[in-house]
Parts: C-alpha cells; sequence; structure tokens
C-alpha cells in the first residue's frame, strides 16, 4: 500500500513521519522537480507499506515548488505518486486552520486518516475537542489521537490504517493549481463550513495570548541581534573546536591506510590507483562528514527549539533588498565553516528563486579550508608589523579576506536578483511556532540524513574527480616523466642527496612532468598577469579538489631546493623563491593577488557536487565555476596591478 | 472604517473586512485572514518589517507589503 502523509508545517509531521518510520527512510527524487522526496518503510503486522512524505502545506493549492509536489501527487489518480491512503497529521490547537488542508484532501476521495496531534498543547491552552462532533463532519474519515512528541500514537496509527474506511463519496475534482478564482471561492465555502461547525469541534475558555519575556528578548531591535551573534559564536566555537580532531583523525587514518596498502598490494597501475586515488579520494569524502553532522546538529536544534524561525523574522527586513530572505541567514553562516552544510541548509528556503541566489553565493563566504592557505600565504608576504600599537598587520589582513568574501557574496546576490528570472512572487508568510525542547530523535534522523545524502550522492562525484586530477597528477605524456626522473636520479646523486631528499627530489620532478605540471605551465602566459609562475599554476589547478590541498603541492613543489642540503620550512622556502631574472616570485603583490584568488575561486570540488545534488543539474556548478572564476581573476588581477 | 493591517500598533486587536485582490489573497486566506477573524498585533521586527501577529492561538509573521493587503476593522480602542 502506498500511504502519502500530508499536513500543515509544525504539526509535528516529519516526527510522525519518523515516529513510523525510524531509520527505514530514504531520500529520493520527485520527477523533474528539485524537491526532495522522503519515502520510509512502515511495516504493519508482516507487511511493508510505502510511507511517503510530503513537502508540508497549508493548502492543497501550491504557492512554491515544494507545495506543487502535493497537488500534482494527490490530484492525478494517474500519477506514479498517487496514493492508496492518506494519513493528514492535524494540529489540534490550530484546528480551524489545520480542517482547511484537511477537507481538501478529504474531498479526493482517498482513504483518508486523521491525526490528531498535539493535544496535550490544546489542552493547555484550554480547548477540548470534540472528536465525535469532528467525525461526524467528515463521516468518512478515520481518526486517531497522538502525541508524537511524547513518541506516543504509532500503534494506533497503524490500527487506523489497517481498520480505513472506504469512500463512497464522489471525489471533488481541484481546482486548476493556477485558477486563483476558484481557489478563492472555494476556500471561502470551506472556512465558512469549519467555521459553523467549530464550536461543536472544540470548546474553549478563552485565554488570550501573552507574550513572555524571553520571546520580547529574542527578538529585541538590538538584543535580538546581540544574542543571535552570540548564538552563532557558540556555535562556530563548537564546531572549530570539535571538527578538528576528528578531521585529523581521517586525515591521520587514510593517510596510513594508503601506507600500508602500498605495501602490501603488489607494485603496479592499479596499486597506484588505489593507494593514491582511490583511497584519498575517499578521504576526501570522509573528511567532511565531521563539519557537516556538527552544524546540521545546531542548526536541527535551532530548527526544533522554533528559533530559527525568529532568526528569520529579525533578519528579514535586511537580507530583501539583496534578493535573499531571512531563511538565507543560516546557509550563508554555515558557509563560514563550510558550503557544504550551508548550501544542503539552503533546502529550507521554499522560493526557488532565493533559494538559488543563497546557493549559488554561498561558497563566496571565506570557508575554513581557506585558513591554511590564507595562512600560509600572510606568513610569506605579510609583513609582521603592528598599527595603531595594537592591530596586527597579519591579522587584519585576515579579517579583510573573510569581509571581502562576505561582501562580495551579497553583492553578487543583488547582482543575482536582477538576472534570475522568477515567476514566483517572494513572500514570506511564516507561521512562528511554540517554543519546544528539541526532540533527539528528530535532529539525530536529520544529521543522519544530511550526512547520508553528502557520502552517496556528493561522494560520487567528488571520487571521481579525484580519480581523474590523480591521473592527470601521476601520468605524462609518453616516457617524459620517467625520463625526467632517470634525470633527477643522476642529479640526486652527483649532488650526493639523502634518500628522503632524493624521494622528494622525485615527487617533484614527476608532478612537474605529469599533465597537471604541462597544464600549469601552459597555463603561465594566462596567469602571469596575476603574478604567477608555472609552479603557482600546478597548485591552483591540483587545489580544485579542496583549496587546502594548495600548501601540499606547494610543499612538494618546492620540497628541493638547489642547494638540497638546507631543513628550511615552506615559508622559508617560498620567500627565497627567484624569477629566472632574479627578482623575488613572492611579492607583496603576488602575495596578495593569490589571497585574492583564493577568496573568490570555486576551487572546491566537494561544494560543485552537492551544488549539482541540490539544483539537480550541472547548469548551476558550471555557472558558478564561471562566474566565481572570473571575480577570481579579476579580483586577482586588478590586486597586483594596485600593489606593484 | 477599514484600515489595513500594516498600519496597526501592537497590541491592538483588531477583526479582519477582508483581502485585497491580489496573487496571495488566497495564500492570505489560508493562513486564516478570512472575514471575521480577530487578531492581535504582537510585535514587530526591528526596521518595523515583518510584523507578528496572533491568529486564533497561532503566530504569523508576514510583510508589511502582505499585511498591506488584509483589511481590518478596529475592535476595541
Amino acid at each position: 500500500m502506498k500511504v502519502a502523509l500530508v499536513g500543515n508545517p509544525n504539526t509535528g509531521k516529519s516526527s510522525i513521519f519518523n515516529l513510523l518510520t525510524g531509520l527505514r527512510q530514504h531520500v529520493g527524487n520527485f520527477p523533474g522537480v528539485t524537491v526532495d522526496k522522503k519515502v520510509g518503510k512502515l511495516r504493519i503486522g508482516k507487511e511493508d507499506h510505502e510511507l511517503t512524505d510530503l513537502p508540508g502545506t497549508y493548502s492543497i493549492y501550491p504557492r512554491s515548488k515544494d507545495e506543487e509536489v502535493v497537488y500534482d501527487s494527490l490530484s492525478d489518480s494517474q500519477s506514479e505518486n498517487y496514493p492508496d491512503a492518506v494519513i493528514v497529521v492535524v494540529d489540534a490547537a490550530n484546528l480551524e486552520r489545520n480542517l482547511l488542508l484537511f477537507s481538501q484532501v478529504y474531498d479526493l476521495g482517498i482513504p483518508t486518516l486523521m491525526v490528531l496531534n498535539m493535544t496535550d498543547l490544546a489542552k493547555k491552552q484550554g480547548k477540548t475537542l470534540h472528536i465525535d462532533k469532528i467525525q461526524e463532519l467528515y463521516p468518512e474519515a478515520s481518526i486517531v489521537e497522538a502525541n508524537a512528541r511524547a513518541g506516543f500514537g504509532k500503534d494506533r496509527i497503524k490500527e487506523g490504517l489497517v481498520n480505513l474506511k472506504s469512500r463512497s463519496a464522489s471525489k471533488i475534482t481541484l481546482a486548476a493549481s493556477d485558477d486563483l478564482k476558484a481557489q478563492e471561492v472555494e476556500t471561502e465555502a470551506r472556512f465558512k463550513t469549519i467555521q459553523k461547525n467549530l464550536g461543536d469541534l472544540e470548546s474553549k475558555e478563552g485565554k488570550a495570548k501573552e507574550m513572555s519575556r524571553g520571546e520580547k528578548l529574542l527578538v529585541h531591535p538590538i538584543l535580538g541581534y546581540v544574542i543571535f551573534s552570540l548564538v552563532l559564536i557558540i556555535i562556530f566555537q563548537f564546531v572549530y573546536a570539535f571538527a578538528t580532531i576528528p578531521m585529523d583523525l581521517i586525515d591521520g587514518a587514510f593517510t596510513t591506510l594508503s601506507a600500508w596498502t602500498s605495501q602490501v598490494m603488489p607494485k603496479g597501475v592499479f596499486t597506484d590507483l588505489v593507494t593514491q586515488g582511490i583511497i584519498p579520494g575517499i578521504g576526501g569524502v570522509v573528511i567532511f562528514i565531521p563539519q557537516i553532522a556538527l552544524l546540521f546538529f545546531f542548526i536541527a536544534i535551532l530548527e526544533e527549539t522554533g528559533y530559527l524561525a525568529r532568526v528569520v523574522f529579525i533578519m528579514d527586513r535586511l537580507m530583501r533588498p539583496l534578493g535573499l530572505n531571512g531563511k538565507s541567514v543560516v546557509p550563508l553562516m554555515s558557509s563560514v565553516a563550510c558550503a557544504i552544510p550551508g548550501v544542503m541548509a539552503a533546502r529550507t528556503i521554499s522560493d526557488w528563486k532565493e533559494r538559488l541566489i543563497t546557493i549559488l553565493v554561498a561558497p563566496l563566504m571565506s570557508c575554513s579550508a581557506r585558513i591554511p592557505v590564507y595562512t600560509l600565504l600572510i606568513a610569506i608576504v605579510i609583513p609582521d608589523e603592528t598599527i595603531f600599537g595594537i592591530m596586527n598587520v597579519k591579522g587584519l589582513v585576515l579579517f579583510g579576506l573573510y569581509m571581502m568574501g562576505t561582501v562580495f557574496a551579497l553583492l553578487v546576490a543583488v547582482i543575482l536578483k536582477f538576472i534570475i528570472k522568477s515567476k514566483e512572487q517572494g513572500f514570506l508568510l511564516l507561521e512562528l511556532p511554540e517554543y519546544k525542547s528539541p526532540r533527539w530523535k528528530n535532529v539525530g534522523i536529520t544529521v543522519w540524513e544530511k550526512v547520508r545524502i553528502f557520502v552517496w550522492d556528493a561522494g560520487k562525484v567528488i571520487l571521481a574527480i579525484s580519480i581523474i586530477l590523480w591521473a592527470l597528477a601521476s601520468y605524462g605524456p609518453s616516457d617524459r616523466i620517467s625520463e625526467s626522473v632517470k634525470v633527477a636520479k643522476i642529479e640526486a646523486a652527483e649532488l650526493n642527496l639523502s634518500e628522503e631528499e632524493t624521494n622528494q627530489l622525485i615527487s617533484s620532478v614527476e608532478l612537474e612532468n605529469s599533465y597537471i605540471g604541462i597544464m600549469g605551465k601552459t597555463l603561465e602566459p594566462v596567469i602571469e598577469p596575476l603574478g604567477y609562475d608555472w609552479k603557482i599554476g600546478i597548485s591552483l589547478i591540483t587545489s580544485f579538489a579542496a583549496r587546502e590541498v594548495f600548501v601540499g603541492s606547494m610543499a612538494t613543489i618546492y620540497a628541493v631546493e638547489d642547494d638540497g642540503a638546507s631543513n628550511k620550512t615552506l615559508v622559508e622556502k617560498m620567500k627565497g623563491q627567484k624569477r629566472r631574472d632574479g627578482t623575488t616570485v613572492y611579492t607583496l603583490a603576488a602575495g596578495s593577488s593569490l589571497m585574492v584568488f583564493y577568496v573568490f575561486a570555486m576551487m572546491c570540488m566537494a561544494t560543485l557536487a552537492v551544488v549539482k545534488r541540490e539544483t539537480k543539474s550541472w547548469k548551476w556548478p558550471l555557472i558558478q565555476v564561471g562566474y566565481m572564476g572570473v571575480l577570481a581573476y579579476l579580483g586577482a588581477w586588478i590586486t597586483f596591478i594596485i600593489l606593484s | 472604517m477599514n484600515r489595513s493591517l500594516s498600519e496597526i500598533s501592537n497590541d491592538q486587536q483588531v477583526q479582519v473586512v477582508g483581502v485585497l485582490q491580489s496573487s496571495l489573497k488566497v495564500k492570505l486566506m489560508e493562513m486564516g485572514m478570512v472575514k471575521g477573524k480577530s487578531l492581535t498585533v504582537l510585535y514587530r521586527a526591528p526596521l518595523g518589517d515583518p510584523i507578528a501577529i496572533d491568529v486564533d492561538g497561532y503566530v504569523l509573521s508576514l510583510r508589511k507589503d502582505e499585511a498591506k493587503l488584509v483589511e481590518v476593522e478596529q475592535i476595541n480602542a
């Protein structure tokens, strides 16, 4: 049996879904749209049924792409999503508004189960529900009570599904999804019917709503922002403090695994593919898991408690002139840690245009992977001075780079606002739900789901690109690499290099003569105006895998100095680099230009893979690579000209 | 006298008279903006926009532009 789950937002619909399916759920695709289809297995007795969680909506008539899925699934009995039964979750504390959607679904003639959720909250508000009267109004519906927060109602819902009443009433045809006039008439009539009967359905003792002191603080004109900043600071502290530990462990584990595998397996191309392509490629996927998991842990808590809606509320007016809305704030802020969870978090934005703009500009926010690149380059070219007695210039530059990313993210958003056309009118009709303590099961399931989507959907793309990059870095035309390695070995013998130094020289020569090395050299005329040489060109290409790879590539390229003796650090080596004409490579101008390049360039295949996953097409990630590349090139070029 | 919801100050209770014709009309009705419904303006975001109102025990936030579409009349001053 195919069962669809529908309901208003904030009715505890996803709690009910989690309650019924647990971890036996997977995320698929509704055909043709970018909306995720959450399907779970619902076991009743010995039989498995398919439960589809349709997007939350206040009415069957759609105003967004998410809501269209509900309309399409339920209106067309020929559709492959057309269910055999529908569960409508109804918030007992907001009966009138919830019954609108319920009555629409009920009239479709599909066997319908009403799950009255949050009856405890209704009681707290002084409302008493008369289920017998509700039953009278909708005689062919089955009605059960549940309290998903407390985890109760699972058996009753299952029982309700088994004992669904068959439908006899002729079904009502829905108005066309764009026939606003017909929808208006229908909605008005439905509310009239509901209101006429509502007195019978619930009795309430009048109780005026008081705004709590806490609520006042959270939306206060000044304190509201202060509190939001504090919440962000705490989250980032946790993410930075806790994500690095597992990340280092993962990094170490995969390096060890590579080394061990290469010892056990016979030497050859296949071993190289496994140890240098596949294992580091998988490592490159796994390394992101701690950050994604931690950020979504916090985002899920913010959402569960109801605070996220307040953030949207206080930020909306500020984001609107930028073509964004209040819901873009959390994705953009998350991108300061890592653009991947940021792009994934944009899913809460129901307006497609606003969501797309958020996704497109999110990678401009300086993420944590840029830090190693910034730190290395700052150490090389920025003087260790203080201005005004206290301000450290290096620190100021780092701050400036972050600001540059943020300012340009917002600027590009404004420009995209005018470029991207949309038929949907942007609006914000947002329910501010009651504050609740988070349900840890829901938080856990959110984290698990986000990690799984990343690993399975984006992981494939990341792995494929890793292998391509590995092949390009390990192979060169004909026997160019082996020839140059021979020369390098002779050279090393003449210079009396130690074994370690010889190996470093060989890997440096290998990289230089690989396809990537050749690409770096070919690229030189293009990047020369920016102040870069071909060695930087190589690192630009390799760091497409991930920005921090830049540091590793630099270390490989500069592994061996001409004298081959000294044990200089990478910073010292890079500082000492001279061009053929004797001028320094890493001048203030060239170094700064390179930093600016990394602020803007889309050097992260993992983010690209996630953007492809979220927009369901290669078009947008490619546009992203393009516009960010242009920004990077122009920005770096201007920086170089100004500073030289 | 009818006024638009966007002009109502905080803590005032009003009653919905109707929603102006617009592409958001049905959407606003679905959220409870139907004739006769009583609303209380609760608070405003910094810069006065969006507005949070109480609709029958649930809190709805809407932008000023959307509130302009809702015609209301005062119940008590």
